[in-house]
């Protein structure tokens, strides 16, 4: 029985979400990794609300950038170990499809639950509600657009042991111009200047990378399971 | 008739022709360093704006150029190693990699002492520099990459595989000075027609320009023998070329 | 068309560098290690990788 592209997908997505969900502490690591970072960065700089509101944006983005990084390099990992990986590949589906069907399933937990997360923060670093709407779009499609440069290196160092810090390394240098863009469409919302124009580059950013990142990961999947 | 070029996969080949090679790129590469200093040091006039601050311009800009080439030299010859799955191609990517990181090294650090004076900052988070930066961490990864495994074959892999992906920094590098308002200068010598600086200032660039990648030509060989040894270290010709 | 030497006002002229010394030959100093640097790596990589490969070599020997 062979089963079509589509439907595979939407199987395995709903596969790593219910496996995600058996574990919920798992879950919350992030979300709290993400509150905790992001808190420290007032603490350690003891400014004032206004000063404040100024730096929020970079933070609010290095702490969703930190946390969506925690969660990584367990997006191939436990597959891997048991072998489920190979058996996938093996199936005879696309290695891409089931790549993508990860980094979804791997973004809807930890990507899409920092933006949720994040108004709170947001009003705890004084970043006025008005900007909210051009800074939850902007985490969204960031957050996403990481999860696919992620899912490369995951797949890079899926068979490595000790392949964290390694993961990190590789991922942050190429997610440094989606860190500037984002980052950078919030504070124009925060300076009352028209935020779109960075927003349409952050989706573009997002969309070349959702469109070859899966090819790039499927390839390391498959020098890693060779 | 081909059969040079295919006789470029044999490591043994590539082991003896590296050798024979180093001298040809070495001593060009020395003279033409040396006569690009004397001249650009002593002979070239002093700008008009930035006085003889600019005569870090003959090791800067080779320096910048030189980081972009490696990176690029990195990248195919490991696709070409991914595709072919050829050996002496991945070595040629690994022998690059620490040279041109040595190189982007040496641009970000003479930029910044150039910058100083001129913009009166050692750094500046604009678009050229900080995707030079993002070279060398690229650089750095994928050399860390490289060395992770321990089935050194998979490693060769993975590190083409990443720097082809930090590949499409390098456009990024090139064109941040057009798409963005730089800090960093405009192009001066790839304008097509007449290049902005005067003969006398270009001629020590050019001569620099050629003197470092002859030198790249020389180091690439040097290490690239140690490369196809450690790829082969139990191959029958390896017995031969060690035993005089 | 080539401008005054800078040495036609003498050699403290030309360390001078028109103010710009301390910013000029760093970075010649700095080219000219990385260019050492590179030279002497590169042969000592290769002496390492021959050392490796006569001990590889060595053992294959004396289990054959």
């Amino acid at each position: 029985m062979s089963v079509g592209a589509g439907s595979a997908l939407l199987l395995l997505i709903r596969r790593d979400l219910r496996l995600s969900f058996r574990r919920p502490e798992q879950l919350l690591q992030p979300l709290v990794f993400f509150l905790i970072v992001t808190t420290l960065f007032p603490l350690g700089l003891s400014l004032d609300l206004a000063t404040l509101r100024e730096v929020a944006p970079g933070v609010l983005w290095v702490g969703a950038l930190l946390a969506s990084l925690l969660s990584l390099d367990a997006l191939f990992r436990s597959d891997a170990e048991d072998g489920t990986l190979e058996q996938l590949a093996l199936s005879g589906q696309e290695l891409t499809v089931i790549v993508i069907a990860k980094t979804v399933a791997h973004w809807l937990v930890s990507g899409a639950a920092l933006v949720l997360v994040s108004p709170l923060i947001a009003i705890a670093l004084g970043i006025p509600s008005t900007v909210f709407g051009t800074m939850l779009t902007s985490l969204a499609l960031g957050t996403l657009t990481l999860s696919w440069l992620g899912s490369i290196g995951a797949g890079l160092t899926v068979g490595l042991k000790r392949g964290n810090v390694l993961l990190s390394l590789i991922v942050l240098p190429l997610a440094m111009p989606l860190l500037i863009f984002g980052a950078g469409a919030t504070d124009r919302a925060l300076a009352e200047v028209s935020s779109t124009g960075a927003l349409y580059l952050l989706a573009s950013l997002c969309v070349f990378t959702c469109t070859l990142a899966p090819f790039a990961a499927a390839a390391a999947l498959r020098i890693a399971l060779d | 008739m081909w059969t040079w070029f295919y006789r470029l996969a044999s490591p043994p080949h590539v082991y003896r022709l590296a050798a024979t090679l180093t001298p040809w790129f070495l001593i060009p590469a020395l003279i033409a360093i040396a006569y690009g200093v004397i001249d650009g040091l002593v002979f070239a006039p002093p700008d008009y704006q930035q006085g003889d601050a600019f005569r870090i311009v003959y090791v800067h800009a080779p320096a910048a150029w030189m980081s972009l080439f490696c990176y690029v030299t990195m990248a195919v010859s490991g696709a070409i190693g991914l595709i072919w799955r050829i050996k002496v191609a991945h070595a040629v990517s690994a022998a690059s990699a620490p040279i041109g990181a040595s190189f982007t090294i040496l641009a970000l650090f003479t930029g910044s002492l150039w910058g100083r004076p001129m913009w009166g900052t050692f750094w500046a988070w604009d678009p050229r520099l900080t995707s030079e930066l993002i070279l060398l961490f690229l650089y750095v990864g994928v050399m860390s990459l490289r060395t992770a495994f321990e089935d050194a074959p998979r490693g060769d892999r993975a590190a083409a595989l990443l720097a082809l992906v930090g590949v499409v920094n390098v456009p990024i590098i090139h064109f941040s000075v057009v798409w963005w308002n730089s800090l960093h200068q405009g192009a001066t010598v790839a304008k097509l027609g007449k290049p902005a600086m005067t003969p006398s200032m270009l001629w020590p660039l050019l001569a620099m320009l050629f003197g470092f990648m002859c030198f790249y030509g020389a180091v690439l060989c040097m290490r690239l023998r140690g490369e196809v040894l450690n790829r082969e270290l139990k191959a029958r010709w390896v017995r031969e070329a060690l035993s005089p | 068309m080539k401008g005054e030497l800078l040495m036609a006002d003498g050699w403290a002229a030309f360390w001078a560098m028109g103010g710009y010394a301390r910013f000029v030959w760093p970075c010649f100093l700095l080219a000219f290690a990385v260019l050492l640097w590179n030279l002497w790596a590169a042969r000592r990589y290769h002496v390492q990788a021959r050392r490796r490969a006569q001990r590889a070599l060595a053992m294959a020997g004396s289990d054959s």
